[in-house]
């Protein structure tokens, strides 16, 4: 049952499996575990970027193929259900509606990306969806009455999700509709991390991995190869969208900062790479990772500063200012110590 | 018998250079066609403009009948031409009953492709481990590519032909680099191939032996050309086979 449930693809390490529990068990959990608000949105976070980071790896580790506007479509999701419910007015309806035209859009846009593009070269993919992202970051400042420009804007979701809906007390917690949002979130985020783990490992999954592996011989025994990368990055960029309309709904907020930038778009292609590329486990732990590392590096370093205070040079390298020097260090430092990521790594053994 | 594979005037030219200067071959149902010739007579070119990893200059390519010339090589794949590479070229991190498995679901519909499991679907493992009990590599079915040796990826090369079940069996240097105790367990298969009469199989080969066992009649390319088609042992003992592979001045002598 379980088994079936991650579609046979097990975490084959027990400290990966055992890390794996903790995630899911930590997120499961999360409002009764680690209260506080910016716990619980560090939580979502994570949800939502696991998601995001394996939809993103179901291109470029299973598929090979470099896509660069994986955050365009992770946008699309989120400016669908905010323009929705600006205009449709708060509401299931709206997000629902939001979510499916953000997703149907992002699967169109990836096609026609695809269509031109992949039937040359992969690396000619790689630099269409560059140049589209980069148009459309732009188009979505420029276009202000519509999409708030630069500021982006605020909705309102129905109020069952809402903070101000008590629905009672549980262990000392207050259930408010923001823990029932969360748990929207979560077991959204969870059933279609399910369904890309089941993706992977289906007859078509297998596919994209022979494609991966030698696209010149998957040809020759008869597959049309430009299809299935076609269809990949199609699903691929669909379950970005709808990421994103997670994080809009978690978020109460669209704005080109948190869903459309490039800053964004990094931060996914290295939660991959570090959570090990071509397995859906690796996004995982790299979302994981990398949510907790920018959310908290600044209050560890800032107790680590205050600890060695005494020592001139270190405490003023240890400054909470300082901490992108050092979340850039930890990144070098993984890449280099684990090429294949840290699942790679974990399975490999020593 | 009928023409299952048929090339007119096929060309290939590489700038100023005719790597295949206008083969016209037809290729009938039930025979082992030997095609052999010195390095760089174009052989492995030949079979590429076949199956389609070249377009060719011009000329024609028909299968059953049908032009195919403009086709993918996926596309004449699913129609019933089968190619194994000279070099090995297979799907290394994927395990060797994956590899065949691959080949065998590229010519099904398979249901639920995308939300199964691909492991529910017995049917192909269990046809896969029957082609690879062909090839004697059942035992190691679980392996990752990448830990065979160079004689059982060239049997697994094999192995993925057979499961593509093509009506055009191409092998292009088959026995290639294999020992003396592993090559006769794949020219056993292609002699059991043989005896289908339904197809046709083209055998790239440099070893006159095997050539003499196994083929029904011989071509050869000499600088892209074809300069003898018959017999195996008429054409062995030809003078354009003679000067072919050791050059007109020795020939001579």
């Amino acid at each position: 049952m379980l088994m079936r449930l991650i579609s046979g693809d097990s975490p084959r390490s027990r400290l990966l499996t055992a890390l794996l529990l903790v995630i899911f068990f930590g997120l499961l959990f999360a409002p009764f575990l680690f209260p506080g608000v910016r716990a619980l949105e560090t939580a979502a976070r994570i949800c939502v970027f696991i998601l995001l980071a394996a939809s993103y790896d179901l291109l470029l580790g299973y598929t090979g193929v470099v896509s660069f506007a994986h955050a365009m479509f992770f946008g699309m999701g989120a400016y669908g259900v905010g323009l929705a419910s600006q205009h449709m007015g708060r509401g299931f309806g709206s997000l629902i509606f939001g979510s499916l035209a953000g997703a149907a859009l992002a699967a169109a846009f990836a096609l026609v990306i695809a269509l031109f593009s992949l039937r040359v070269r992969a690396i000619f993919f790689a630099m269409i969806t560059l140049a589209v992202a980069s148009a459309m970051a732009v188009l979505v400042s420029q276009l202000s009455q519509i999409t708030g420009g630069e500021d982006g804007f605020t909705f309102q979701i129905p109020r069952a999700l809402g903070p101000a809906n008590r629905m009672g007390e549980f262990g000392g917690i207050n259930i408010t509709g923001k823990i029932l949002n969360y748990y929207v979130v979560f077991f959204v985020s969870l059933a279609l991390f399910l369904s890309l783990l089941r993706i992977v490992n289906s007859p078509f999954g297998r596919v994209l991995q022979a494609i991966r592996e030698n696209d010149f011989r998957a040809e020759a025994i008869g597959y049309r190869v430009v299809r299935y990368r076609i269809i990949a990055t199609c699903i691929s960029a669909a379950v970005a969208a709808l990421a994103g309309s997670l994080f809009a709904l978690w978020l109460r907020y669209v704005g080109p900062d948190t869903t459309l930038s490039f800053a964004i778009m990094l931060d996914i292609l290295l939660m991959v790479v570090i959570g090990g590329m071509g397995t859906i486990w690796g996004a995982a732990i790299g979302a994981t990772l990398m949510v907790l590392a920018q959310t908290y590096l600044q209050n560890l370093m800032g107790s680590a500063a205050e600890a060695t205070a005494a020592i001139p040079l270190l405490s003023r390298l240890l400054d909470p200012d300082r901490w992108l020097l050092w979340l850039g260090v930890l990144f070098i430092l993984s890449v280099y110590f684990f090429p294949a990521g840290i699942v790679g790594r974990l399975r490999t053994g020593r | 018998m009928t023409d299952l594979l048929q090339t007119s005037n096929l060309t290939v030219r590489f700038g100023g250079h005719v790597a295949v200067d206008a083969v016209s071959c037809s290729f009938r149902a039930g025979e082992l066609t030997a095609i052999v010739g010195p390095n760089g007579a174009g052989k492995t070119t030949y079979f590429n403009l076949i199956s389609g990893q070249i377009p060719a200059s011009s000329g024609s390519v028909h299968l059953l009948g049908q032009d195919i010339g403009r086709l993918s090589p996926s596309e004449r794949c699913r129609r019933g031409l089968g190619r194994a590479f000279q070099l090995t070229n297979l799907f290394p991190k994927l395990s060797v009953l994956e590899n065949v498995r691959l080949a065998i679901q590229a010519h099904r519909l398979v249901r639920g492709a995308l939300f199964s499991m691909a492991s529910s679907h017995t049917a192909l493992t269990d046809e896969a481990m029957a082609v690879l009990e062909r090839v004697r590599l059942h035992a190691i079915a679980e392996q990752p590519v990448t830990e065979l040796s160079h004689g059982n990826q060239r049997k697994l090369e094999v192995a993925m032909l057979i499961a593509l079940d093509p009506k055009v069996y191409m092998f292009d240097e088959p026995t290639a680099g294999m020992s003396a105790d592993e090559a006769p367990v794949v020219l056993d298969l292609i002699a059991e191939l043989k005896a289908d009469t339904d197809r046709t199989i083209l055998l790239v080969e440099h070893k006159m032996d095997v050539i003499r066992t196994l083929a029904d009649r011989i071509i050869v390319l000499h600088n892209g050309a074809l300069v003898a088609d018959g017999d195996p042992a008429e054409v062995i003992a030809s003078d354009v086979v003679q000067e072919a592979y050791m050059g007109k001045e020795l020939a001579d002598v």
